[in-house]
């Protein structure tokens, strides 16, 4: 990216870094990649009701060239998936790429001649977000997601030789950025849970017992 | 050195041009005014509604000739029916033309009923939720049409209030049928869930909350002088080119023609309901744009009609080998069937249980033969032409969209325009990518 | 139910496909002549897979037709010479009527259909095919739905022609066939003679193949979910 990438390993470089990545995640310009239903509802996401300005992301940029997130909304054919990597091609590093609902993800209910089974045939997708559509209120966790995942990304060669030197130490944090469910983000308590259960391994039954506990019929343990 | 590859055709030298500073081009090539360009819009632009690819020939600022290319949202819907039970369709025509989800279920849901021969049979309730859900559908379609039309034409807070407005309706919809968009609610038959009592108050107090919003924008937008001047004598195209490119909606409204099935070929029950067709005469962007400002108008009669028509009664036809066989209830963990009707299959009923097992695993049967249904959609005639042999599965659905027949239109209204007409000409058609490719 | 040593985290490890059998046949038209489940070779012996279907056969309905399908089909033939060439077939069926015709008239027909002051069909609502594999030689129909707006009434033009066959194009007379047509082409292979531009218009340029009919495969993959594969739709069991 410039003078900042050659900046030596060390604490200079870790506070660039922080500073590249907080400016990066909060102003994500958005590449208007509607297809399908789910660019309707990336448009009501951006609407009023559900509003993406509150992130800065109100604005959707018409040109590949000045944006730095493609949301691929909606069914992607087989016609379209040279246009999706061209566009794909056209934006500038850094760029990052959300696959919004379940057409783009795997192929969704079309299972068929005419759709590509999930745009990661095409493109490198940093997050994958199921639904049919997806209300825009999940669409804005997976934008919260991204968000975390970009504030940890390292910055030119240097930043991923730390990066490799964290990890080679063990000292990666537990739970992969953007891979805690949202529920249990928002509080303390519920993080620290979280995060011993991956490192125990067993995050998809602490959920189901979290789960089961809100159940009335199963609250005294279950008859 | 050349920087727009340029070719002698029978028309002069025609230039395609794919980037590169705008003054070396033109430097390099002789500054005469009948020089073509080839610009390429689309697939992926912020004004293709969707993804439509035109290709235009310009002669400066003006359109000699426009190519519109679709076929880049194709799903195969059509051929994926075909391996799908009758009922499983409806999932799957729902996502054809995703601004109108309800009128794509409604007119295949009609077909099969056609090809059943229930049509009489449906039940009054069902009809009525039918009215009273495709008129709101109605509403929420052209709101995105107002709203996509104003910021392509440059009113961007127009997109807005558009889809402020058309929360409500989405509220409305998933109060009743779990999902704001592609429902899945009506089934051959009747319709799948009823309506809950807080989904009513709620169309009732959007009853009264509309029209002031409708006042609003038209006053934003009417005596608006720069609306006026993009949209009238914009993109004309009158009722001889209408019929002839099989253009129905209110384009067609637009030109003069009161022609709206829901007077001349009734079904489910509107020849009951009192409303006006809107017209226009001037067959130009502004006669669209007010036909269906007054059409949303005409739907909110029609929603209150509907309201005050319905009465307690069955929302599925009666028939045990066609009706689908849950009895929805919220129990303790969520909504599912309600208990008594899993006791009733389960512990008392033979015939139940078998009507269930075979309802679910295999469908219902339809008798062969084939049918045409049209329906009046938001943008013209839908059309479902369902092909049975006999089987639980359609032999052949072909849905005959409007927006695949209204985006011929294109050149006819583009040609010999400015390219920024192009746009209002294409937006004032409403087209929808996935109704057009299916 | 997790095992204390699942160290994967809760996510499913592939295995190796359990349930359906993904090498099956792809499953060719549905509603399969013989047959009760669309499986063949398994170890079925409940005797459904012996059951054979009569195949419908459409049979021309006898005269008087009844409503106005009397005024449209007298109407036609007053005006039109070659009506008893041409016509093959009339079927009323469900309150439609359904002309059967030969396809070389089709383009002389529409033109009568939209001129003549007792037909008046202005407007063409709308042409598509219909694959009517393991019929007879001339499988593949186009299907042609013509609405008056005058009489306020509905009627279906059908031609067959076999699959290397072609159809005269109506669009001279009805030019929203444009597209329609090239939709059909597309999807079934049938060529309309004197179109102006007949191309793909739903799958790329380049395609091979036409999708729509019953002997192109669906196309799908196999899908892992939770362990298990799951085959794409047309190779999975059907109940029929």
């Amino acid at each position: 990216m410039g003078i900042e990438e050659k900046l030596p390993a060390g604490i200079l470089l870790t506070s660039v870094e922080k500073l590249s990545n907080w400016a990066r995640k909060s102003s994500f310009w958005g590449a208007t990649f509607g297809l399908a239903c789910c660019a309707i509802e990336m448009m009501a996401a951006g609407g009023p009701h559900y509003d993406l300005g509150r992130w800065g992301m109100e604005v959707f940029r018409a040109s590949p060239r000045q944006a730095d997130l493609m949301i691929v909304a909606g069914r992607v054919s087989q016609k379209m998936a040279p246009v999706v990597r061209q566009i794909y091609d056209q934006m500038p590093e850094p760029r990052s790429v959300i696959s919004m609902g379940v057409c783009a993800s795997s192929g969704g209910m079309f299972n068929n001649y005419a759709i590509v089974q999930g745009v990661d045939h095409i493109v490198p997708v940093d997050i994958y977000l199921p639904g049919c559509p997806p209300r825009p209120e999940m669409l804005i966790d997976a934008i919260l997601k991204m968000r975390e995942k970009v504030m940890a990304t390292p910055l030119g060669p240097n930043g991923r030789k730390m990066l490799e030197a964290r990890k080679a130490a063990g000292q990666m944090p537990i739970v992969a950025p953007g891979a805690m469910p949202s529920s249990y983000r928002v509080d303390k308590v519920r993080r620290a849970e979280w995060t011993q259960a991956v490192k125990d391994g067993r995050e998809e039954q602490l959920r189901i017992e979290n789960w089961m506990k809100l159940q009335p019929h199963l609250r005294e343990g279950g008859k | 050195m050349t920087y727009a590859g340029e070719r002698e055709t029978t028309e002069g030298r025609v230039f395609t041009v794919t980037g590169g500073d705008w003054d070396t081009i033109t430097n390099n090539i002789d500054p005469l005014s009948n020089e073509k360009i080839v610009v390429n819009m689309g697939p992926q632009h912020p004004s293709t509604h969707g993804v439509l690819r035109l290709v235009l020939e310009l002669e400066g600022e003006t359109v000699t000739e426009v190519r519109p290319v679709i076929g880049y949202l194709h799903t195969g819907i059509e051929k994926n029916l075909e391996y799908r039970n009758w009922t499983q369709g409806t999932t799957f025509v729902t996502r054809a033309d995703y601004l109108a989800p309800l009128f794509n279920e409604a007119g295949y849901c009609f077909a099969v009923e056609k090809l059943l021969g229930i049509t009489d049979q449906i039940t009054e309730r069902a009809n009525t939720i039918r009215v009273l859900f495709m008129e709101l559908n109605r509403i929420s379609s052209h709101l995105v049409w107002i709203a996509t039309t104003g910021m392509e034409l440059g009113a961007i807070s127009m997109m807005l209030y558009g889809f402020r407005e058309r929360e409500y309706i989405l509220d409305i919809f998933e109060e009743t049928t779990g999902l704001r968009m592609n429902h899945a609610y009506f089934r051959p038959g009747g319709v799948a869930q009823d309506i809950p009592d807080s989904a009513i108050k709620k169309i009732r107090d959007f009853l009264v909350y509309l029209p002031k919003k409708l006042k609003e924008y038209e006053d934003m937008l009417s005596g608006q002088i720069i609306w006026q001047e993009r949209t009238q004598g914009v993109a004309v195209l009158d009722v001889t080119g209408c019929l002839a490119l099989g253009i129905t909606g209110p384009v067609l409204r637009s030109a003069g023609l009161a022609w709206d099935l829901r007077k001349t070929m009734p079904y489910a029950g509107y020849e009951d309901y009192e409303f006006d067709v809107p017209t226009a005469t001037t067959a130009d962007v502004w006669g669209r744009y007010q036909v269906r400002m007054a059409e949303m108008r005409e739907s909110l009669k029609i929603v209150e009609q509907a309201l005050d028509r319905l009465k307690p009664g069955p929302i599925f036809v009666a028939d045990k080998k066609i009706a689908w066989p849950a009895q929805l209830a919220v129990g303790i963990d969520g909504m599912g069937n309600s208990l008594e009707h899993v006791a009733k299959i389960m512990g008392q009923s033979m015939e139940s249980l078998i009507h269930h097992f075979k309802l679910v695993t295999e469908g219902f049967r339809v008798p062969p033969g084939q049918v045409y249904i049209g329906i009046e959609h938001p943008r013209g005639e839908l059309g479902v032409h369902a092909v049975s042999d006999g089987g639980t599965h359609p032999y052949r659905v072909h849905m005959r969209d409007p927006s695949f027949v209204n985006l011929q239109a294109i050149p006819a209204m583009a040609e010999g325009a400015l390219l920024a007409d192009v746009i209002a000409g294409g937006a004032s058609l409403d087209p929808v990518m996935g109704g057009c490719d299916r | 139910m997790t095992t204390p040593e699942n160290s994967t985290g809760g996510v499913p490890v592939s295995a190796d496909p359990v349930g359906a059998d993904i090498d099956a046949p792809a499953q060719t038209p549905s509603s399969p002549r013989k047959g009760m489940f669309g499986i063949t070779g398994s170890g079925d012996v409940s005797g459904f897979g012996g059951l054979v279907r009569r195949h419908p056969e459409v049979v021309g309905s006898p005269k008087p037709y009844g409503s106005f399908f009397d005024e449209v089909t007298d109407a036609l033939e007053e005006a039109y010479p070659g009506f008893a060439d041409a016509i093959e077939k009339v079927v009323v069926d469900r309150g439609e009527l359904t002309l059967h015709v030969k396809a070389e008239k089709i383009a002389e027909i529409a033109q009568i259909m939209r001129d003549d002051e007792g037909l008046r069909f202005e407007l063409c609502s709308s042409v598509s095919g219909v694959d009517y594999l393991n019929s007879d030689a001339r499988r593949l129909h186009v299907v042609y739905h013509l609405t008056s707006m005058t009489y306020r009434r509905r009627v279906r033009v059908e031609v067959a022609v076999p699959v290397d066959g072609t159809v005269p194009t109506v669009t001279s007379v009805y030019p929203t066939a444009d597209w329609q047509e090239r939709e059909t082409y597309d999807m079934f292979g049938v060529v309309f003679t004197g179109h102006p531009n007949l191309t793909r218009i739903l799958m790329p340029d380049d395609w091979e193949g036409h999708p729509q009919r019953k002997d192109y495969p669906l196309g799908g993959v196999a899908v892992e979910y939770k362990g298990a594969e799951i085959p794409p739709p047309d190779q999975r069991r059907v109940y029929q």
